[in-house]
């Protein structure tokens, strides 16, 4: 389990970053996913540009209601509120709840969010808070997405091939959001199995229901969320099951029943029974 | 301080351990060492067409046909119906499990060994697969080895009288089980360092390996080497739970590597190997009737048990140790009045079977400890009430099993109890109907087990071994400064077992255990030892270190009595002094007097000296029995399907303790694994027998996280059989776990009508057994 022969380059901004990309150049933010691919050689980049010393990547910062997260941010850092400015809670608890702490000192939001395993966290996550990828290409020129549109499906992202991300955005007053978010694990530390995420910023009459780990992108069940804010009341079981059959086909029932459970959870965290 | 049998002093060995300062194969520095990658197999079942070495490397890529004069791994066995395999340490003209090795790769660095590999190519035909023992004794099934005719490497029957009991049995109970593969995981997987010694003239294997003495064995036969010309040694080994108690294809490619280019070649198993050449244990199936009267009271068991044994028979164990010990042990501590059982072991595309830890116990624990509960269920009784009834009583010892086990000595039912209350059982149907009355489904699960430890040579004589253990010796020495060594060919290798043997020295010469050094696993220092597998490292190094050192105290006793000029039987040791009333003569002047001064002793001394070496075997060469009871309470989410424990007890009897703190470690690991073997690990294949758990992210293990504080409680009966009444117990906890929360899933999940009878019981397995009941239920309404 050794990787192939690469050369390690070290971009000292995300423009040269964006220059330096090829077919067969890759971005290394925390390698916490990439890592492991190299040495079981299903990744076989012949050059890895490493972007988490680059210092602009690394800034937190806020301006104009919104907060801005360097992509080569650390979850570690997220976890701890290692920031200029104090981040939302759920970002915090979520980045908790991230694999173990040796993964999280390394990995990288933005490179979780790049990579887009479908059961990570940090692409579910930030579409419920509706947070936005900020990419930039090799001119130099910033192009900012939605999260919620960011991910096509597993592994794949709305990334061109010579952008890079970064930073991920996301509005001031989800500070004050209501939250939920309820992962299920096979153990402490694993990819999840089902996320349910349900965000709501009732000044705004922001209401958003997330479910991840799908096998494929989050899934945003918008109605449902309508119905759950039209109410204030928890849906039942079978409804949650009935709008998630309805947008993902053929799943296995018992990965259905994973995800109501997880949305059924984080639905509660927010509105008791 | 006291640091003989009993005392509950640290471990020896961690010091080096916890400053990162011990010397695994990995951490070992020779001149010129170059680094060895296998290419190995991506098709479980294929014909070997050809092997093409990229232009330029010939040199440093060996493949079977290199090797002629190498002789596969071949376990013969006297067992009447068993079949021969040979297993080569490179494919020949058949690849037989996804792993096999075909070619090695040298390099001076292992990820340029394994570019060499990737640059080999090698043309498969490929064949139909036997992706498991149900298939692969299908009629027409595709043949692992053709000339067998079959795909059985061996059955074997136990043929007891049942008419009585079915003619009796107002309950039977009919049911299937089935095992996972698993594999074993040590921290430390497989590693080889070789190289030829000119100066000694001998091919020096360091190995990461639990039985140094029989690898040199195995190395000098198939190499064709004289033994005199190999020299094995066991460096410090990261975990070995049966997993490095054969010989390993490795060993044996990379010593012909070391001896052929005369250079020092390494190998170091990664995870992946370790996952998929590496899953080789634990799968077996089981049908078993059981007949009970309406107490519950076993009146007969009948069973078959299939083995999924893999490509090959492993050398010295076998592929018929596995399910030879399944018949054997299926009616475990209980009194099984009359017994059949059939066995087969049955070969597939997978790994070839290693013995892990409980060696086939695991299994058939599991399966009699849910029959157990189900016959409680059907006579409408407390599971510990109707185990009670059927485990062997103290009174009865020793007793003879009705597989002709022989029990030596203890209690089964007071084990079973004392666990009971450690759990407070008679208060749980409370707590059960208050978790139930918020919507929560807790469980209590019982599971009993004896194991036999330490059997010896009837026992692996019986089984038809190519290898037969005897007696076990080691050398006690005092060292002219009035130190003591030990030397013992068993090995320690994360059990203790270099501490345990220490004590047992201190036991004899009452010296602080700073002062005892002990040295292992290294055949050129040590007497022989055929090493520590089946629990008997302290039952049989601990009893010869014992002799030696008993011996050797005698010794220290006479001199010492010279030099106080005084009687032999007039004095005593303590602290390191030989002592006759007030005076004393410390052990390093009697050795000073006997290496430096022998004109201090009188001329008719004993010429043996201070050094003696000392065989053991116990009185009885049956084993003797350590047995337990452990009980669990968990919680099953039905949302999730996660099993949670919530509490977790053992309550064993290993005979004497030799070390309070280490069993208590024994016992905690190997009930993480008996966690890991119910909740967790599964090594799953596709239908072409192609393993789709390769890495650490699909092969799930448990962590500190699943696990719960594990409550432990003992009791002492001393075996009347073995020097300290010591019992083996390195095994045992791994045993009862899944039998324990399978039971307590069941028992949570009763009032669904859900019954689980596969491990690992899995959240997706759980929760599909939850959805099919409602389903049912539904249907029914």
């Amino acid at each position: 389990m050794k990787p192939v022969p690469f050369d390690h380059l070290h971009p000292e901004t995300p423009r040269e970053a964006a220059r330096a990309l090829s077919d067969t150049a890759k971005i290394i933010a925390g390698g916490q996913s990439l890592g492991p691919m190299l040495n079981l050689r299903l990744a076989r980049p012949s050059t890895l540009l490493g972007v988490g010393g680059i210092p602009a990547l690394k800034e937190i910062s806020e301006s104009n209601g919104v907060l801005s997260i360097g992509a080569a941010v650390t979850h570690a850092r997220i976890e701890d509120g290692d920031s200029p400015v104090p981040l939302p809670p759920m970002l915090r608890n979520v980045a908790r709840g991230i694999a173990y702490r040796a993964v999280r000192n390394k990995g990288t939001v933005g490179g979780s969010m790049a990579h887009a395993d479908p059961a990570a966290d940090w692409v579910t996550a930030m579409t419920a808070l509706d947070a936005t990828i900020v990419l930039m290409d090799t001119g130099g020129k910033t192009r900012r997405v939605p999260a919620a549109g960011f991910m096509l499906g597993a592994y794949r992202t709305t990334i061109k091939p010579a952008e890079v991300i970064t930073a991920v955005e996301i509005r001031s007053e989800m500070r004050a959001a209501l939250w939920g978010y309820y992962k299920v694990t096979r153990k402490v530390g694993e990819f999840a199995d089902a996320i349910g995420a349900f965000v709501v910023h009732p000044p705004s009459g922001y209401v958003r229901l997330v479910a991840g780990a799908t096998g494929g992108r989050p899934v945003v069940l918008t109605d449902l969320a309508a119905t759950i804010a039209g109410t204030a009341g928890c849906p039942a079981d079978e409804e949650i099951r009935a709008a998630l059959a309805e947008r993902l086909h053929g799943l296995d029932p018992v990965k259905l029943h994973l995800l109501t459970t997880a949305l059924s959870r984080a639905i509660k965290k927010v509105i008791p029974e | 301080m006291h640091s003989g049998i009993g005392a509950p002093v640290t471990r020896k060995e961690d010091a080096r351990h916890l400053k990162g300062k011990a010397a695994f194969v990995g951490d070992i520095k020779l001149p010129g060492c170059w680094e060895a990658a296998f290419v190995r197999s991506p098709l479980a079942h294929a014909r070997l067409r050809g092997i093409t070495k990229p232009d330029g490397y010939e040199g440093c890529i060996f493949t079977a046909a290199d090797m002629p004069d190498l002789r596969p791994i071949r376990a013969q066995s006297t067992l009447p119906s068993y079949k021969v395999s040979d297993y080569p340490a490179l494919a020949q003209d058949k690849v037989r499990y996804v792993g096999e090795c075909i070619a090695i790769c040298i390099a001076p660095t292992r990820a340029e060994a394994e570019d060499l590999a990737e640059a080999v190519i090698v043309d498969l035909e490929p064949l139909p697969a036997v992706p498991n023992a149900t298939t692969a004794l299908e009629k027409d099934a595709p043949l692992l080895h053709e000339a067998w005719g079959d795909n059985l490497f061996l059955t074997t029957r136990h043929d007891g009288d049942l008419t009585e009991a079915r003619e009796q049995a107002t309950i039977v109970i009919e049911r299937r089980y089935q095992t996972a593969r698993q594999a074993m995981n040590p921290m430390e997987g497989k590693g080889v360092l070789a190289h030829w010694d000119h100066k000694a003239d001998q091919l020096i294997v360091h190995t990461s390996t639990q039985v140094p003495h029989l690898i040199r064995t195995g190395i000098s036969e198939c190499l064709g080497l004289d033994q005199a010309n190999v020299r094995v040694i066991a460096p410090d080994v990261g975990g070995g739970f049966g997993y490095k108690c054969v010989l390993q294809p490795e060993e044996l490619s990379v010593a012909w590597v070391a001896r052929k280019t005369d250079r020092p070649i390494r190998w170091t198993e990664d995870r992946r190997e370790h996952l998929t050449a590496g899953a080789n244990t634990r799968e077996h199936s089981y049908r078993i009737t059981a007949y009970a009267d309406d107490d519950g009271r076993l009146l007969g068991l009948d069973a078959d048990i299939w083995v999924d044994i893999g490509a090959y028979s492993v050398w010295p164990f076998t592929a018929c140790l596995e399910a030879a010990q399944a018949g054997g042990n299926l009616p475990g501590p209980y009194v099984v009045p009359a017994y059949a059982c059939r066995t087969y072991s049955v070969a597939t595309n997978k790994p070839a079977f290693t013995p892990y830890r409980g060696v086939a116990r695991p299994g058939v624990c599991f399966a009699m400890e849910l029959t157990m509960d189900a016959i409680a269920r059907a006579a409408g009784k407390n599971p510990l009430e109707v185990r009670c009834l059927n485990l062997v009583p103290g009174a009865a010892m020793p007793y003879v099993n009705v597989t002709g086990k022989f029990y030596d000595s203890g209690d089964y039912p007071q084990a079973a109890r004392e666990a009971a209350k450690m759990i407070d059982a008679a208060s749980f149907r409370e707590r059960q109907k208050a978790a139930a009355a918020e919507g929560r489904y807790i469980g209590l699960g019982f599971s009993s087990f004896t194991e036999q430890s330490a059997h010896g040579t009837k026992v692996f004589a019986a089984w038809g071994l190519p290898l037969v253990p005897g007696y076990e010796q080691a050398m006690v020495k005092l060292v002219p400064s009035g130190a003591v060594e030990v030397r013992s060919g068993n090995h320690s290798f994360g059990q203790g077992l270099e501490t345990g043997i220490a004590q047992v020295a201190c036991e004899w010469l009452k010296v602080d255990i700073s002062r005892v050094k002990v040295t292992m696993g290294d055949t050129g220092l040590t007497p022989y030892s055929t090493g520590a597998y089946a629990s008997r490292g302290m039952v049989m190094a601990g009893g010869a270190v014992s002799k030696a050192a008993e011996e050797l105290a005698r010794r220290i006793r006479i001199h010492g009595a010279h030099l106080l000029q005084c009687e032999p039987e007039d004095v005593e040791i303590r602290d390191g002094h030989v002592f006759h009333n007030m005076a004393s003569v410390s052990f390093a002047d009697i050795a000073s007097a006997w290496y430096l001064h022998p004109d201090r002793l009188p001329e008719d001394v004993n010429t043996a000296g201070l050094e003696v070496t000392e065989g053991y075997k116990p009185d009885i060469d049956t084993g003797v029995f350590t047995y337990a009871t452990h009980a669990a309470i968990v919680e099953v989410d039905p949302g999730t399907g996660r099993t949670q424990i919530l509490d977790y007890v053992i309550f064993e009897d290993c005979g004497r303790r030799v070390n309070p703190l280490i069993l208590d470690g024994q016992s905690y690991g190997g009930a993480a694994q008996g966690i890991g073997t119910a909740l967790f690990e599964e090594t799953i294949y596709d239908a072409a027998a192609q393993p789709l758990t390769s890495t650490l992210a699909d092969y799930i293990l448990p962590g500190p996280a699943e696990l719960p504080s594990f409550r432990l409680g003992h009791s002492e009966t001393l075996s009347p059989y073995s020097r300290h009444g010591i019992k083996g117990v390195g095994e045992g906890a791994a045993i009862a776990p899944a039998g324990a929360i399978v039971n307590a899933i069941n028992d949570a999940l009763a009032p669904l009508g859900v019954e689980i009878n596969q491990v690992p019981a899995t959240p997706h397995r759980v929760l599909s057994a939850i959805l099919d009941a409602r389903a049912k239920q539904r249907a029914a309404e």
